[in-house]
């Protein structure tokens, strides 16, 4: 074999590699854990976890400290797999050993997916609502919506994203175009007292509608996972006969603002993502038991009927903790309440990966079971028989017999 | 002879176990058991009075005796009778526990007014009650975990007053004497026909409403049983009772016999208490007869404080199976074999009453863990012992046992041990699978890092550890941490499981499910660096003895951290002592660093010089 080659492979076959990696994870997941303090759980796991490589400021300057998960990860992965190639020998004294490296493998493949794929709305019911669609937690679209026919809306919405980006936005069903101004991740709204003048900052003014009275300041993201970031962006819409005006969108403007353009009506508002579903969620009854004699809650459930769009389901269902509603690819779990316990908030869950974990920890721990199993056999066969022997006593210290027995043979370049 | 000893003195310990489960007596004329042993529904259990009594002394001074003035010692229900009738006296028990200097300087009060440096009564507080509900008003802003020392101090404090006061009120609205005439008054008003009642007895009946209402807020202790065969959780408070009696004239016969039993206490009327309770007892027997056995045996469990007799004995053989590496080993070797296997037999009762008193599995909080963890470690070590006889296994255990238990005792500190669980925990199939699995990884963690102090400590601090024994515990150590890898990443995985049917993701990246799987990488390391032959058994106790500050930083130190989906079992304290843990267990990895030529065991057997680089120290001596 070419002697490179070679080499990259004894690399990534080691036994040392993995040693080193697993303590790179240690340190990984232990500073992930104490950052949590700081930076909260979601941005933790973008630093940390998704992410190549962690950076640290030094007075301003973004410098790369410890390799992010996706590496140590990947780097795990190839170990893994380069040990499945080139070093495991596939007998019955070290199958529990492949079987929960196996495991292992399919255990980090489900996890990168989920990191990929899985996508949290959420859906607030009131007693007696109906709902078709969820909402993101923290994802939000620019909605444009024709509601000249009564009958039915034509929804054109831009994920926001694409207004982050400031990138002109043309759609076809639009007969104008959207040019961002300014876009806020977080920001502060605020009534702009009656008869003050417009603000003169650098930041763009809204000349249309409710955002002239009021003033929007950026806010740094926040930390708590219990806290949300709430955006605000200035956008300017521009048919072809030259500017329509720009208006201040935001989640928290209570309603969308009207107005009209080539003949037609529109509306237009900042919100939280949506993802219809083919499917309707009735709340019928929210229930909040508590201890008897106490304020302690004992259960959370919402019963709910759920009816299908192609009419062939049509069923009360109850969710509640831990007892999630599975279907149509979503999984919906009981989160909260509010409104003093008139209205559930549901957990919406779209992960095409949930099943990874299941198999892979079904076969690492058949594998570690297993091979425990061995050893623990092993051991009281050879001690039922050292008993019988009698040897004299060992070497203080010693490398115990059995772990050269055990000691995987890695492969040389001789 | 010799086999003799070990044997005696194990069954002398038995005999001191089997004395403290005998059913408590009463010292004086008064049927105190009886009062103590008669149920109420608190905080969402049905639970007996004596648990109740020790469970607000716990809370308000760290222990559970408490004595008179004049150094009599009080049973917990007898405290609580004077709590509740006589409030002069009970006023004058040095029940709450102020440490806090700048707490007692705002008091003025000083440490050796109280009771031990650090008990008062509440007639020595009386002066300053309104400076300390503005303190503590004060303090109520700051968020919890960045309160100074002073602001948790008076919290806690003005908490530990509202408690004691909320107690107050169970029986009597107000001064025992007068209301419980006026409740004399009442029941006879209630036996004539409706609407005989004088203008001033309309006036006492309305001021009585007002202080039934009162008494039903305030206190928390609901003792008057439903109806038979209405719904058995309806336990009503004194003063629903009361209110229901205004209503339909007729009063409850429990919180009859309970104006009864308050009026002869008050009067230091044994007959007639003794009576009342009975009177109380035997409705209940016939109506409830499960919940009065629970009662009982939770009384009985009370009294007999298993735990602490499991660590004592604990104690006892890690001293006897320390000694037996030095001298008489024959004899000290089994007796604590035998001393564990007895505090192990306990402290397994003890767990399992618990678990039969709440319907639960073994570990539902902080406190049960504690329990369970000490309870799987050792089980583990007598496997150890029963396989090896080299009283190793009976030194982890003792080390073990004991230490867990101490960290129960204060855990138990906050309340009621036998708490609800909150909504998310509700599930008993989770509880026993993962939580339990989770409990056992650390165990056996602990376990392997206990045996590698066995290993470091032994071999350079004595001449006992010879090669066969230093062999044997490098075997057990690798057992253990196998066994560990296994526990933990099953219950993690379970812990996942459990996560993706209650929240809608297997894997979080919250700290708790971080600590638990720091200890599965850890774990990992261990093995993989002995399989790659990188360490031996120097390297793999030094190892080990780093799993045990992972594991307690996995336990309590993320507990800590204050945020997180698993941060209901916060805890504030103990953080000092989590760190000195942490640094103790990293100098002995310092001292296992010190080459084992000059260990006192090896010295002169390992001179072939294996591992002892340019920089080692002489041997010294």
């Amino acid at each position: 074999m070419n002697p490179h080659l070679c080499a990259v492979r004894d690399f990534f076959v080691s036994l040392r590699l993995t040693i080193a990696l697993l303590v790179f994870s240690f340190v990984l997941v232990f500073a992930a854990t104490l950052d949590q303090v700081n930076l909260g759980i979601w941005a933790v796991q973008a630093k940390y976890f998704r992410s190549f490589v962690i950076y640290a400021g030094f007075g301003g300057l973004a410098v790369p400290v410890f390799p992010g998960g996706y590496t140590i990860g990947g780097l795990l992965l190839a170990n893994l797999t380069a040990a499945f190639v080139f070093r495991f020998k596939f007998t019955w004294r070290r199958s529990g050993m492949a079987l929960s490296h196996a495991g292992l493998i399919v255990l980090l493949f489900g996890e990168l997916f989920t990191g990929l794929w899985q996508r949290d709305y959420r859906m607030r019911l009131d007693q007696g609502e109906t709902r078709n669609y969820s909402e993101s937690f923290r994802s939000y679209e620019l909605a444009v919506t024709d509601i000249t026919d009564p009958d039915f809306d034509d929804v054109v919405a831009v994920p926001a994203s694409r207004l982050a980006g400031r990138r002109e936005v043309q759609h076809q069903k639009l007969p104008f175009r959207i040019q961002t101004l300014a876009y806020y991740p977080n920001s502060l709204l605020q009534m702009r007292p009656a008869g003050a003048p417009p603000p003169t900052g650098p930041g763009p003014v809204a000349n249309r509608d409710i955002g002239q009275h009021i003033v929007a300041a950026p806010q740094p993201l926040v930390a708590s996972p219990d806290e949300l970031d709430l955006p605000a962006a200035f956008v300017e819409l521009a048919g072809p006969a030259g500017a329509l005006g720009t208006w201040l969108v935001s989640p928290q403007l209570a309603a969308p603002q009207e107005f009209t353009a080539a003949g037609r009506t529109w509306r237009i508002a900042l919100r939280p993502e949506r993802l219809y579903q083919p499917f309707r969620l009735t709340l019928l009854q929210f229930s909040h038991d508590r201890y008897p004699g106490t304020q302690i809650p004992k259960n959370f459930s919402s019963r709910v009927r759920l009816r299908s769009d192609d009419g062939h389901e049509d069923r009360e269902v109850l969710i509640a903790m831990n007892e999630p509603l599975r279907h149509g690819g979503l999984a919906f779990y009981q989160s909260g309440f509010e409104n003093n316990d008139r209205t559930t908030i549901l957990q919406v869950v779209r992960n095409p990966s949930w099943l990874f974990p299941y198999i892979a920890s079904g076969l690492m721990t058949l594998g570690l079971t297993l091979q425990f199993g061995i050893h623990l056999v092993g051991f009281v066969g050879s001690r039922a028989a050292r008993t019988a022997a009698r040897p004299g006593p060992a070497a203080p210290g010693a490398p115990a017999a059995q772990t050269a027995a055990t000691r995987p043979t890695v492969p040389t370049c001789a | 002879m010799k086999p003799l000893f070990p044997t005696l003195a194990a069954v002398a310990a038995l005999l001191a176990v089997g004395y403290t489960l005998r059913p408590a007596r009463d010292a004086g004329a008064f049927d105190l058991a009886g009062f103590g042993g008669t149920p109420a529904l608190v905080n969402g259990r049905i639970k007996p009075l004596d648990t109740v009594a020790r469970t607000a002394l716990l809370t308000l001074q760290g222990r559970q005796r408490v004595q008179t003035l004049d150094g009599r010692a009080l049973a917990p229900a007898e405290w609580l009778l004077d709590v509740m009738l006589r409030p002069a006296l009970a006023n004058s028990y040095r029940t709450f526990e102020i440490v806090n200097p700048d707490v007692l300087s705002l008091l003025s009060l000083a440490p050796a007014d109280g009771d031990g440096g650090k008990r008062f009564s509440l007639a020595q507080l009386r002066p300053r009650l309104a400076e300390i509900d503005r303190q503590a008003r004060l303090a109520d802003d700051v968020e919890s975990a960045v309160r100074t020392p002073f602001q948790k101090g008076i919290v806690q404090l003005r908490n530990a007053i509202a408690l004691y006061q909320h107690l107050q009120l169970t029986l009597v609205a107000n001064d025992p004497h007068e209301f419980l005439g006026q409740l004399g008054q009442l029941t006879g008003l209630l036996a004539r026909p409706p609407g005989t009642a004088t203008p001033a007895e309309q006036i006492l009946i309305r001021e009585l409403g007002t202080a039934f209402t009162t008494m039903d807020q305030f206190s928390s202790l609901h003792p008057v049983p439903p109806a038979k065969g209405g719904d058995p959780t309806a336990w009503a408070s004194i003063g629903t009772a009361w209110t229901r009696a205004l209503e339909t004239r007729r009063p409850d016969p429990a919180a009859a016999d309970f104006a009864a039993l308050a009026q002869a206490w008050h009067a230091q009327d044994a007959p007639a208490f003794n009576r009342a309770v009975a009177a109380h007892r035997a409705r209940l027997e016939a109506d409830f007869p499960a919940v009065m056995t629970k009662a009982r045996v939770e009384t009985r469990f009370n009294s007999a404080e298993p735990f602490y007799t499991s660590a004592v004995l604990y104690v006892a053989a890690f001293l006897c199976a320390v000694v037996s590496w030095l001298r008489w080993p024959a004899a000290l070797g089994p007796l604590a074999f035998r001393l564990i296997l007895i505090a192990f037999a306990l402290s397994t009762a003890g767990i399992v009453t618990r678990m039969w008193l709440e319907s639960r599995p073994p570990v539902t909080n902080l406190y049960s863990s504690a329990l369970f963890v000490g309870w799987g470690a050792v089980a583990l070590c007598l496997a150890l012992e029963a396989v090896y006889r080299n009283a190793i296994g009976s030194v982890t255990a003792g080390l073990t046992g004991f230490a867990t238990l101490l960290i129960a005792h204060h855990l138990a500190l906050g309340g009621d041990t036998l708490e609800m669980m909150r909504a998310v925990l509700d599930s008993n199939f989770w509880l026993a699978t993962h939580v339990v699995t989770i409990a056992v990884g650390y165990s056996a963690t602990f376990l392997a890092g206990f045996l590698g102090l066995v290993y470091v400590l032994r071999g350079l601090l004595t001449r006992s550890l010879d090669g066969a024994t230093a062999d044997a515990i490098n075997r057990m150590m690798y057992g253990v941490i196998c066994f560990a890898t296994l526990f933990s990443f099953v219950g993690t995985v379970l812990g996942g499981i459990w996560a993706d049917q209650s929240w809608g993701r297997f894997w979080g990246w919250d700290p708790k499910e971080n600590g638990a799987l720091l200890i599965v990488i850890w774990n990992a390391i261990i093995l993989h660096a002995r399989w790659a032959g990188l360490v031996r058994a120097r390297g793999i106790a030094a190892l080990a003895i780093f799993g045990n500050v992972v594991t307690a930083w996995s336990w309590f130190g993320v507990n800590m951290l204050g945020v997180g989906l698993h941060s209901y079992g916060f805890m504030d304290s103990a953080f000092w002592w989590l760190i000195g843990f942490a640094v103790s267990q990293v100098l002995v990895i310092l001292a296992a660093a010190v080459p084992t030529e000059s260990w006192r065991s090896f010295r002169g057997i390992a001179a072939s010089g294996r591992s002892g680089g340019p920089g080692a120290p002489a041997p010294a001596s």
